[in-house]
């Protein structure tokens, strides 16, 4: 176990390593983004004065690289900033900036939880429902149902998603109003309730999620069935789904999980139009209205959450590699 | 004895090549009694397995069954719905495959595999069934038969792994077991082991067998009767004495006579002569593990110096240190006399045009992509120069020198070819650099008995031709015996003896030369019994309780 042991330290240092050089292009993409907070706030008032001022008030006029070393130190000490467009602007309203109620965390707080409870619906549905299909399309290849399925989740995937959620949308509310149209989902809802409201978008991403994670299970399974100790299974007299789910599958894992990964982590960051299309109040809507406003700590906030989730996701994904494989976890 | 158990009649097997149907065995007949082992020999590409699996009613994908009949105890097994078929396999019929390493699920532990078959059968329970398992492993001798079995595959030694093998076919007792070459991957030593403790698990149960090989002494010790095919035909068979004495078919009496190559000892290297490669003291490690202590032996113009030992013991390590591809820890490797550098990358390209290498498997040494005369023109024009029509020429001359017409196999890729022709271009490719030193590792292993002797009196042809020095790495003394001018023998990364040929095969030897010279098998058919009786059959456990260290 100690290789193992030592193999997850690394990872994970290599882990905060790559999140460090994440912020590092966060901070210079954001700030080499045409125009900045106080003018696109001002708009056409916009005098040389009133830009000035308030840059000088947001600490827009320092040094890249103090601003850089402030904003990653606050970062360590858990505090995202504070977001323009809440601030109190020492300008307007002769209070210090950053004593209102607008800190980034107290913003994202509620998004963020209310994207990672889509993600976690959405793959609660799509990932048993991707194996499984995929160990069904496996073990009945070139079959009519593997075929089936095969055009049928190429096609989910191939569309935009916005296509997936108005049709969605049109069956299961409109002409069959058995859910909400919208999800405005909030805190005082009991699960139940919130559950509900979740499912349209839910369904929607897994649809999209879903073709890519029951073909990998599909090649990876569907790879290892000219193995030898295949063959062996077979021969043993085994049940060709025994010989799938017991023989092929635990050796097929390392890849299987990585997709699942990978789609995991797309439904944290990547979920924008699905939240545009059901108003859902994700993390996904904030990123790009901030983006828009040019508002700094909360898209610079956003973007580290997205690199963590990624990073951490793929951590996972191979810690998990590991130890699916005997080899590692029993060394000789 | 006398109840029929298996019975085969005009079997034909195609195979899909090219969207096309081509049969592979063209009508094999075979009976079997209660308790008989028929051994079924013959090169590859005869249709040994193919016919050994459809003997279970399995055939592998892009093949099937075209005629014929397979019946075993009254159920026959070409048309059986495959759910009366899955309650014979494993259960009645076995099978034991020639790569015990591939044929174990690297995922499960080898007691879990094992009682897979009589839990799924509903033959026993799980813990009656491991309880069996150590049974058996002890019965096979396996070193520490009570916890060997929770281990996973990769945690124990090929030989070990393939009695592990034996036992779990023997796990539902069943009447027929299909050996398909299950001691070719493993070293002379191992396979006695090997031998004997299928053989004897095989007399206790009365179990019947198919024990299928290419290794003629290896069916001698193992059958009571052979069979002989070539290319999907049956060419004849008899009881295994009568087979050996008295072989009717010429097919049958050219495989015999495969081991009777034999060069000519040459006289003893004058001791003034500079050798061509002299390795000295030589010690060499894989990171901090050591591999190579204190190697010395030295090759002389248009000498064969054969290395031999187990797998593990060096050999080849030798050969990446005399290329420079490891750069030892210390000693010197001498051409002609002139130290070389350690490590290649720093040799001059003459020095690197004098030592070329053949490989074991031709399969992954050929680029697939290139062609022939791709293959073998690029060291003729990196290393000699040439280009255009000299180049051509150059190489056209090459693929006289190993036999094959030029204007045939120019062209070509290395998928259109046998593997004996991969081989002949893997030493045209060597020759082109027009070197002074060969170093051939295993290059005859891969390859039926037939073709291998061509390859070797190629070899010994071209070495008279040109005055090549081989250093020549084997495991296969019969291989050592053919070509070999001198012998190295290594073990553990030491030299422990090394001389003439003819000093080597007399004795007295270092107790492990006899070992190795001792564990070749005989086609004698009492070859294997008189064995153990000497060494004891004790003495077999203790040489795999060796090896597990």
């Amino acid at each position: 176990m100690g290789s193992v042991g030592r193999i997850i330290l690394q990872r994970l240092g290599l882990g905060l390593l790559t999140l460090l050089v994440v912020s590092i292009v966060i901070f210079v993409a954001v700030n080499a983004l045409p125009g900045d907070f106080a003018e696109a706030i001002l708009g056409q008032g916009a005098t040389p004065e009133a830009v000035a001022a308030i840059r000088s008030d947001l600490g827009l006029d320092e040094p890249y690289l103090a601003r850089y070393f402030g904003w990653l130190a606050d970062a360590l000490r858990g505090d995202l900033g504070t977001s323009f467009a809440q601030a109190n602007f020492a300008a307007f309203a002769g209070t210090d900036a950053g004593s209102g109620l607008g800190s980034v965390a107290a913003m994202l707080g509620p998004r963020f939880a209310n994207t990672m409870f889509l993600a976690g619906v959405t793959a609660a549905i799509a990932v048993p429902i991707s194996v499984t299909l995929g160990i069904l399309a496996a073990l009945y290849r070139n079959s009519v149902f593997d075929r089936v399925a095969n055009i049928t989740t190429l096609t989910s995937i191939s569309s935009p998603e916005f296509f997936l959620a108005y049709v969605l949308i049109l069956f299961l509310a409109v002409m069959n109003p058995i859910l909400p149209v919208l999800s405005l989902v909030n805190d005082d809802m009991g699960l139940g309730e919130r559950l509900k409201m979740t499912l349209l978008p839910a369904l929607t991403l897994t649809l999209v999620v879903t073709a890519h994670m029951m073909r990998m299970t599909r090649a990876a399974i569907i790879n290892l069935l000219a193995s030898p100790y295949i063959e062996m299974a077979r021969l043993k007299g085994m049940s060709p789904m025994r010989v799938i789910v017991r023989h092929a599958l635990p050796n097929a894992l390392a890849p299987i999980i990585n997709v699942i990964a990978l789609n995991l982590a797309y439904l944290i960051t990547g979920v924008v139009v699905v939240e545009v299309v059901f108003v859902y109040p994700g993390i996904g809507q904030l990123f790009v209205d901030s983006v828009k406003i040019r508002d700094i700590p909360v898209v610079q906030a956003c973007c580290l959450i997205f690199a963590a989730a990624y990073i951490l996701l793929n951590l996972t994904a191979d810690i998990l590699s590991i130890l699916s494989n005997p080899r590692l976890r029993h060394p000789k | 004895m006398t109840e029929q158990l298996l019975k085969i009649r005009g079997l034909k097997i195609e195979g899909r090549s090219d969207e096309m149907w081509n049969q592979i065995v063209n009508g094999v007949d075979i009976d079997l009694m209660k308790g008989e082992v028929l051994g079924l020999i013959g090169e590859s590409g005869a249709g040994k397995s193919t016919v050994g699996l459809a003997a279970m009613g399995f055939t592998r994908d892009g093949c099937r069954i075209s005629e014929g009949t397979v019946e075993f105890d009254g159920v026959d097994l070409v048309n059986a719905a495959a759910s009366v078929k899955r309650g014979l396999l494993g259960k009645r019929i076995a099978y034991v495959a020639q790569s015990a390493a591939a044929s174990f699920n690297p995922a499960h532990k080898i007691i879990d595999q094992h009682t897979e078959g009589p839990t799924q059968h509903g033959v026993m329970g799980k813990k009656e069934s491991e309880m069996d398992g150590m049974e058996l492993y002890e019965k096979l001798r396996l070193p520490d038969p009570e916890n060997i079995g929770f281990r996973y595959p990769h945690q124990v030694s090929g030989g070990q792994l393939q009695r592990a093998m034996t036992a779990m076919a023997m796990a539902c007792r069943p009447d027929l077991i299909i050996f398909d070459e299950p001691t070719t991957a493993l070293d002379v030593t191992t396979q006695i082991e090997v031998l004997a403790s299928i053989r004897q698990i095989v007399e206790e149960f009365d179990t019947a067998a198919i024990y299928i090989t290419h290794d003629l002494a290896v069916v001698a010790q193992m059958s009571d009767k052979i069979k002989v095919l070539l290319k999907g035909d049956e060419v004849e068979e008899a009881d295994t004495r009568t087979m050996l004495s008295a072989p009717t078919q010429e097919y049958t009496k050219s495989l015999w006579a495969v081991r009777s190559f034999q060069r000519p000892s040459k006289p003893p290297v004058p001791t003034s002569a500079t050798p061509v490669i002299s390795v000295q003291n030589v010690t060499a490690a894989y990171g901090t593990v050591p591999v190579l202590h204190d190697v010395s032996f030295d090759i002389h113009e248009g000498r064969t110096v054969a290395v031999v030992g187990e797998s593990g013991s060096g050999k080849s390590t030798a050969a990446r240190c005399i290329t420079g591809l490891l750069p030892p820890v210390s000693g010197t490797i001498e051409f002609d006399g002139v130290a070389m550098p350690l490590d290649y990358r720093k040799r001059t390209k003459d020095q690197l045009r004098q030592a070329q290498m053949i490989y074991q498997m031709a399969d992954t040494a050929l680029n697939p992509r290139k062609s022939i005369g791709e293959i073998i023109g690029r060291p003729v024009e990196f290393y000699m120069g040439l280009k255009g029509a000299a180049k051509r020429k150059r190489v056209d001359e090459l693929l006289d020198q190993i036999e094959l017409e030029p204007s045939q196999y120019f062209h070509r890729l290395p998928s259109e070819l046998s593997g004996g022709q991969k081989q002949r271009i893997g030493i045209a490719r060597a020759l082109a650099a027009e070197p002074k030193f060969i170093i051939c590792d295993e290059v005859t292993s891969a390859l039926d008995q037939l073709v291998a002797e061509g390859i070797l009196r190629l070899l010994a042809k071209l070495q008279d031709d040109l005055k090549l020095s081989y250093m020549f790495i084997t495991h296969d003394l019969a291989t050592v015996r053919a070509i070999s001018d001198e012998v190295v023998v290594m073990k553990d990364g030491r030299v422990v003896e090394q001389g003439t040929k003819d000093e080597m095969f007399k004795p007295p030897h270092h107790p492990y030369t006899d070992l190795l010279l001792s564990s070749v098998p005989e086609m004698d058919p009492d070859w294997l019994t008189n064995l153990l009786n000497e060494r004891g059959v004790d003495n077999i456990g203790d040489a795999a309780v060796g090896k597990m260290t």
